[in-house]
């Protein structure tokens, strides 16, 4: 289906008429709007998923929908001044307090609603759209008080694996054995020699009403946990994983491709947590071996064998335990001879 | 007992309160809608009378007790970008844990209104009032206010929204009060009747609005060097300006309450050979100083500021252009600089060498004696202009 891009509402103060984009391009047929919210003409990489998630985020959330958004690779890649990539109202603070602004945000809508300023029965989504060192690292406290509070926020991680807006650097989430610049293969050291850090449990742990991991790669999924998180009366928790080109160091052509291998290994297992219940929802019968994901990746080239089997044991591990939160073989066991 | 005054047109009543629960009133009575604080010492108790208001269904507002004050200022720094009237509180270690977002209320232009119950740094840690944490924000493009008493702390917090949210001005703005010296101390003031008068005074217009559904923009945006310079020089120059709108809001506070402030005030200048030139509290234990040099036959004045930023730089020349010895009081360390923080302001100023104090650092008590003293060294040349003593400093 040919779509014309509409566009809403004017860019920053300044811009020049018409600057926003007026094009038209192929889409597939989803049962979605067809109003773009997040427009073309952004400066994330080629390849980069900030764009196919930060899209189809916004066309479930649609237009009644506020972002703050961390600053990051996204952030610094769709505004600057003074244009803009974001047909909503969009703000970027600062780095480690997506939560808390999120929250006076939040906060200002209940009372201008009750003050009769914003319609009572207008329903305004505010999502916080931030990057794993701004939702797992410096931004973790204000997340935590955000969902402790119980605002009624959408938080969505998109998580590259790292802070790849200064350059790739490890962080929180950044997974074992990983080559980022701060945790570099060494000749003494092999990477980054800690675990990820599984936010959506750590966000679930708070009692909040809804936690999910979601892989753009799984397009429905993911979709269906946007919008079952504007459903909710509450705080809500999506940790997306996102593919980045220049920091796992993969052939742009395959982005979508390692996302799959992502959860076709185990590596990244897709479930959610609705009101304390856990359930797996992209299920995959038998696993391909963690080194089909590691193989299409330079950040683990330096990886032995020894090493690879060490990180296959550790999925095995969290496949394990995931399955019993889940009660069933929802991640089926792996399947060594598979082809990647 | 509550005695009725008619001062300008507007019924007020006489209460006591002390410097937190005044600010805090004063909040209440201007219809704050979003509250996001962090308990500190000694700004404690304003925080803690404004979720009274809120829990008791006396003040209508949202207030969202955060985990640290980075997200204090964040939440209504979003809060404020929504259009809502926002107010915070903190004090030192406080303001330094919020530090990150001072700037960026700046840059985006958001009327965020803060009180300061000031307070000296760690480390050692200590919870007395000096004023290290309000001299840490000065570059960074709020209006700061400094205020000497309860009442006045009460009337520049209401005076602090219709400034900070003219649409000519659309920047934060800080109330500083003396930690302890006027936070904790219970004095008698008069505050008015009716909410509805503030809100004639300061009413809510929501100009500085941002973020709305129905008009989508982006605030925040990546400023490169083709657009930084001409983005923060506009916040630069609104801020150089609002000194009309804090003179013109003083003015009609003065009109419908009968108080106002000016940009600072001047105590027996006219004739001074000497002037004591402070801020805070202790403004009245240089005027008591004052009169006690004069006793004894030594010229002396004093002189209070009340505007910290922007600097009130006519008004400082105007009352001491024409007195022979200015000594500057500060309550805060300018380390390894020159002078104080405020003597050196005031020396640029002046465009000649004056003498600099530093005084009540960590809260050391002082008092008009040891102020006296200070201000008769100077007159009798005992100390050297541009060269910092100290007022109760133990050792040589
Ligand atoms: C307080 C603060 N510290 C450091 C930075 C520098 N910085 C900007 S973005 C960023 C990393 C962002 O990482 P992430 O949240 O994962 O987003 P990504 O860039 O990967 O999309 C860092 C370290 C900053 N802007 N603010
Ligand atoms: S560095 Fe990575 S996350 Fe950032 S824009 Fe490029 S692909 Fe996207
Ligand atoms: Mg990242």
């Amino acid at each position: 289906m040919k779509v014309k891009v509409e566009v809403r509402g004017l860019q920053l103060p300044g811009a020049r008429p018409g600057a926003a984009v007026e094009a038209a391009y192929e889409y597939a047929d989803f049962d979605l709007p067809e109003q773009e919210l997040f427009l073309p003409g952004h400066g994330l990489c080629a390849s980069c998923t900030i764009g196919v998630i930060a899209r189809h985020m916004l066309k479930v959330l649609g237009p009644d929908t506020i972002v703050v958004n961390p600053t990051g690779c996204a952030e610094v890649s769709t505004v600057t001044y003074p244009r803009t990539n974001w047909a909503v109202p969009w703000i970027h603070v600062a780095f480690g307090n997506g939560g808390s602004v999120a929250s006076g945000i939040e906060a200002a809508i209940k009372v201008l609603k009750r003050r009769g300023v914003i319609d009572p029965n207008r329903k305004i989504n505010v999502v916080v759209f931030a990057g794993d060192g701004g939702t797992a690292d410096i931004g973790f406290q204000a997340l935590s008080g955000m969902l402790e509070r119980r605002h009624r926020v959408i938080y969505v991680m998109y998580d590259n694996e790292g802070y790849m807006n200064t350059g790739i650097q490890r962080s929180g989430t950044t997974p074992l054995f990983a080559s980022a610049t701060t945790s570099p293969a060494g000749k003494k050291i092999p990477g980054n020699l800690t675990h990820k850090k599984p936010m959506a449990l750590i966000a679930a742990a708070h009692g909040i009403p809804y936690s999910a991991t979601a892989n753009p790669a799984y397009l429905p999924d993911m979709l269906e946990k946007f919008r079952k998180a504007a459903e909710i009366d509450g705080p809500s928790f999506i940790h997306v994983l996102q593919s980045c080109q220049p920091g796992w160091r993969f052939e742009p052509k395959y982005a979508i491709k390692v996302l799959e291998l992502a959860t076709e290994t185990g590596y990244w297992v897709n479930y959610e947590i609705e009101d304390g219940k856990f359930r797996i929802t992209v299920t995959v019968p038998r696993r391909k071996p963690v080194e089909c994901f590691l193989k299409l990746q330079g950040r683990f080239k330096h990886l032995g064998k020894e090493e690879i089997a060490f990180l296959q044991k550790v999925i095995d591990e969290d496949v394990k335990r995931l399955n019993e939160m889940a009660g069933g073989e929802f991640i089926g066991p792996l399947d060594p001879e598979a082809k990647c | 007992m509550t005695l009725q005054l008619e001062l300008g047109k507007v019924r007020q009543k006489r209460i006591a309160l002390t410097g937190n629960h005044a600010v805090a009133l004063a909040a209440k009575m201007a219809r704050v809608e979003v509250i996001a604080a962090y308990p500190i010492t000694p700004q404690t108790p304003a925080v803690e009378r404004l979720a009274e208001f809120v829990n008791n269904g006396e003040l209508d507002a949202e207030y969202i007790p955060v985990e640290g004050e980075h997200s204090a200022l964040s939440a209504v720094v979003g809060a404020s970008a929504m259009g809502a009237r926002v107010f915070t509180a903190t004090s030192s270690q406080g303001l330094g844990f919020m530090y990150e977002i001072l700037p960026i209320a700046v840059g985006l232009r958001l009327p965020v209104v803060m009180g300061i119950a000031t307070r000296a740094y760690s480390a050692p840690i200590n919870v007395w009032g000096d004023y290290s944490d309000v001299m840490s924000m000065r570059e960074l493009g709020w209006i700061i206010y400094m205020v000497s008493n309860v009442q006045e702390a009460f009337d520049t917090t209401i005076q602090a929204f219709r400034v900070g949210e003219d649409p000519s001005v659309h920047l934060p703005v800080a109330v500083a009060y003396d930690g302890f010296w006027i936070s904790h101390v219970l004095q008698p003031l008069e505050v008015p009747e009716d909410e509805e008068d503030v809100m004639r005074y300061a009413p809510i217009t929501r100009s500085w609005r941002k973020l709305d559904v129905d008009n989508p923009a982006s605030l925040g945006a990546v400023g490169t060097p083709e657009w930084y310079f001409e983005i923060r020089y506009a916040a630069y120059k609104a801020l150089e300006d609002s000194i009309k709108v804090v003179l013109e809001a003083d003015a009609l506070y003065g009109k419908m309450f009968g108080r106002s402030y000016g940009l600072g005030s001047g105590y027996k200048l006219e004739d001074a050979d000497v002037a004591i030139v402070t801020y805070g509290s202790i403004y009245g234990l240089a005027r008591k100083a004052v009169d006690a040099l004069r006793a004894e036959g030594i010229r002396a004045g004093a002189l209070k500021i009340r505007l910290l930023r922007p600097w009130p730089a006519d008004f400082l020349r105007r009352r001491l252009d024409g007195v022979d010895k200015v000594v500057v009081v500060d309550r805060a360390f300018n380390h390894g600089g020159l002078v104080g923080p405020v003597a050196t302001e005031l020396a640029a100023t002046l465009a000649r060498p004056i003498y600099s104090a530093y005084a009540t650092i960590g809260m050391r008590a002082t008092d008009s004696a040891a102020l006296k003293k200070a201000a008769e060294r100077v007159a009798k040349g005992e100390v050297e202009p541009m060269r910092p003593f100290n007022i109760g400093l133990r050792g040589p």
